[in-house]
């Protein structure tokens, strides 16, 4: 019965050389890494002779729904709350029981709040659609309802005008299933201090509240770094696919002057405004037998669902008018790349990458769209004919690996609009638009070069070979300087959505291919789709604040297993 | 299926292998109906496979190591060259740090990827080695019902050759609390005291505030 031999024997011994070979040198990680004694493989390949069937998960089919049942939901803007005092807020803790310790605001006296708003973070109930029952979620609303009024609720800000959301975890603190009721509240994008990042490991428990103080500020003064289309989520370290996908999702709308929220207005872009400027925010979802949302929570790869929601519906209908439309597209994953395009194929403008307004709009007939990025699309509905056109997803994307490449034909039909009469437009046509927002220009001293490669490590994901540690510093950039940083894809076939924290980068080539003016990646960005075996150089100066912040992989099941490394701004010398 | 078939089955498996039930009476378990593809819990995510300890001693892996508990579990081989002896390392050290949890209100379970040579007596023999303290058990089953465990708890690599590749296998360590569904996961070589902030989630009440 005992099938000890000399093979296995040899096996042991090799085990047991490697263990004390560690002990007596003490070698860190690193050293193991560099030696080799980390990668997989390489010894020899022993096949094992496991079977080669797909993953054991079984493959879930979601119940059929009703296309085109209900309307789309339109997030309506959280109102602050005026009565309060906003005297009472200061750049250090409030000094009550409830409140998450964090650090001091930085520059509190130059960016004091002039409105305050509060977000309550709690189960409510809301329905994905009419033929799935009812069913808890997790989300942020500015009210303490049982209900969602709104999936994915949203705040409009502006430059100039600092603001203090307080947000109040009262998420269920004995909850069962998937998720965690701790949470730290990312605003993706955002020009803010560490503090208010809503760092990973910076959560707090159910019954505790932060004040997160969002300056508004543009980088360095500067009008062409002004940010447009941001969102919020949960960001809690292990924990973000599964909070995410339990709902804790929002928008964020930054305005100035010319991007002013009215088309009207013969100084600003004159861009499709009020009810006319829509988020459209994707979601990807699998509901099982009893048309409940369904987490598999032994993934390690990615999570793929085969509903998509938009606005927190499934397949919803939105009655338009005959007219120009700002479509604000996010993708919030987990995991799944998208690829639009509108079912009559009509062409459509392009205005911004990661939200940020480009220099020019730029026609094109299709769009893609990995996790966590964002695109702002301006459609003219007036040039459609019939009565109705569906924007199609036409990517095929089916595990965690990343979109197979397969552009679909027809794809998946994720939204309908009804088209109804035309009706008065004053905003412009982008055809006519010379100039957007311009890119600022980029220092040509450049004080270090970083290079992060991404990979796979034994079902784990690594960044430069390291596992995410908290308390590890991978970089330290110093504050009021460039760097340019290399992104790399460590291979295996994997695509993944890099993001950094605070600063925005330049793409400046990709696998040596210059990135050139005209090019939808000319922009300010803050979502890198690595494909497999690329390599994208970007440039990044580090302004204004100094503090933690991470980097990581957006496909979140991949950046809940690891796939995140800190950098740190300090004043002081880079390193 | 019902409790009485598996109680039946459980039953014979006793008879067959007595007080020290040995691979081979697991093996011959399994092999008495397709038991391997019954799910233990109600959401049929845990197989209730039929495991043994390195202590010769028997278990269902979903009613016995499972149900109500929280668990820390993860694969490992003991010929493993590349990804065990770093991983076992960093678990013992959590172990340590868990202050006496393990086998108490938290529970640490090894299954072998090779089960034909990691026998009680070699699982005994490789715990030795790493020094792992008592309340954590290494187990093996019979290569059908780990290969099934395998798949179902997602330790798997969607590229089938590197998935057929044992020297490439999942380096992660599996944690959860089956008395509120809360499970997470993290590499099994990472910073130890990483691991144990990970593996702590799975208390109820995890810290109030950071
Ligand atoms: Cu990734």
């Amino acid at each position: 019965m005992l099938l000890r031999n000399v093979g296995n024997e040899k096996q042991q011994e090799r085990a047991r050389l490697n263990r004390m070979e560690i002990i007596d040198a003490k070698l860190s990680r690193r050293d193991l890494i560099r030696y080799g004694l980390l990668a997989a493989g390489g010894m020899l390949v022993a096949k094992s002779g496991l079977s080669i069937r797909a993953s054991g998960a079984a493959t879930l089919v979601s119940p059929r729904t009703t296309p085109w049942a209900e309307p789309l939901p339109i997030p309506q803007p959280l109102q602050p709350n005026t009565s309060f005092d906003l005297s009472k807020l200061s750049a250090g803790l409030n000094g009550d029981s409830s409140e998450a310790p964090r650090a001091s605001h930085q520059l509190w006296d130059y960016y004091k709040p002039r409105k305050f708003y509060e977000i309550e973070e709690k189960q409510r109930t809301w329905s994905f659609h009419k033929d799935l029952p009812t069913q808890p979620i997790w989300n942020f609303q500015g009210d303490s309802d049982d209900s969602a009024h709104y999936a994915e609720p949203t705040l409009h800000a502006r430059y100039g005008e600092p603001i203090v959301v307080r947000n109040k975890n009262n998420l269920p603190a004995n909850h069962k299933g998937y998720g965690i009721p701790d949470t730290s509240t990312h605003l993706h994008n955002a020009h803010n201090a560490s503090e208010s990042d809503g760092n990973p490991s910076d959560y707090y428990g159910s019954g505790y509240y932060k004040d997160f103080h969002y300056c508004n500020k543009l980088a360095n003064d500067d009008p062409n770094e002004a940010l447009g289309f941001l969102w919020f989520h949960d960001h809690r370290l292990d924990y973000t696919a599964q909070n995410v996908y339990r709902g804790l999702v929002g928008t964020y709308i930054l305005y100035d002057e010319l991007d002013c929220n009215d088309e009207t207005n013969v100084n600003g872009f004159r861009l499709p405004s009020g009810e006319y400027d829509v988020p459209l925010v994707f979601g990807d979802k699998v509901f099982n037998s009893n048309g409940i949302a369904y987490y598999d929570l032994f993934a390690l790869d990615g999570i793929i669902g085969d509903k998509q929601t938009v606005n927190g519906k499934i397949q919803p209908f939105f009655d338009v008018k005959k007219r120009r439309y700002r479509l604000r597209l996010l993708n919030t994953g987990p995991s799944r790349f998208l690829s639009f395009k509108f079912s009559n194929n009509m062409p459509f403008w392009q205005i911004s990458n990661d939200g940020n307004l480009l220099p020019k709009p730029i026609k094109r007939t299709s769009i893609n769209l990995t996790v966590a990025e964002r695109v702002d699309i301006i459609v003219d509905f007036n040039s459609a004919t019939g009565s109705d056109v569906f924007l199609m997803n036409v990517l095929e994307h089916i595990d965690g690996t990343g979109p197979t490449g397969k552009i679909l034909n027809p794809g998946t039909p994720l939204l309908k609009f009804n088209l109804g009469p035309t009706a008065a437009d004053g905003s412009i046509n982008p055809d006519q638009i010379d100039k957007l927002r311009g890119l600022p220009v980029m220092d040509t001293v450049i004080n270090k070069t970083r290079t992060w490669i991404f990979n796979r490590q034994n079902g784990a994901w690594s960044v430069n070979g390291q596992l995410f540690n908290r308390n590890i510093v991978n970089a330290k950039c110093k504050l009021g300087t460039a760097e340019i940083w290399n992104f790399e894809n460590g291979g295996g076939g994997w695509s993944h959505p890099i993001h950094m924290h605070y600063e925005e980068f330049r793409i400046l080539s990709r696998n040596g291919v210059a990135v050139k003016p005209g090019d939808v990646e000319y922009a300010r960005k803050d979502v890198i789709w690595l494909h497999p075996g690329e390599k994208v150089k970007v440039y990044v100066k580090f302004r204004d604040f100094t503090g933690k912040y991470p980097l990581h992989c957006h496909n979140v099941v991949h950046e809940d297993h690891a796939m995140m490394a800190r950098y740190d701004i300090v004043d002081g010398p880079a390193s | 299926m019902t409790m009485r078939r598996r109680n039946f089955l459980w039953g014979s498996a006793a008879v067959l292998g007595g007080g020290a039930l040995g691979l081979g009476g697991a093996q011959v378990l399994s092999s008495v109906g397709s038991l391997a593809a019954e799910s233990g819990d109600p959401d049929g995510v845990f197989p209730n496979i039929v495991l043994t300890s390195h202590e010769s001693r028997n278990y269902r892996f979903y009613d016995d190591l499972i149900r109500g508990k929280k668990v820390i579990f993860n694969f490992f081989y003991s010929g493993c060259g590349d990804i065990c002896p770093l991983s076992t390392q960093r678990l013992v050290e959590v172990q340590e740090m868990l202050h006496g949890r393990v086998g108490r209100d938290l529970h640490m379970y090894s299954v072998t990827l090779q089960p034909e040579l990691d026998t009680p007596a070699v699982m005994r023999g490789y715990m030795e080695t790493y020094g792992v303290q008592p309340g954590w058990l290494f187990l093996h089953a019979s290569r059908e019902d780990i290969e099934l465990l395998r798949r179902k708890m997602g330790f798997v690599d969607p590229d089938p050759e590197l998935d057929a590749d044992l020297e490439s296998h999942i380096g992660v360590v599996k944690f959860g609390n089956d008395e509120i569904g809360r499970w997470g996961a993290c590499p099994s070589f990472a910073d130890p005291e990483e691991i144990l902030a990970s593996i702590l989630t799975i208390d109820p009440s995890p810290a109030a505030r950071s």
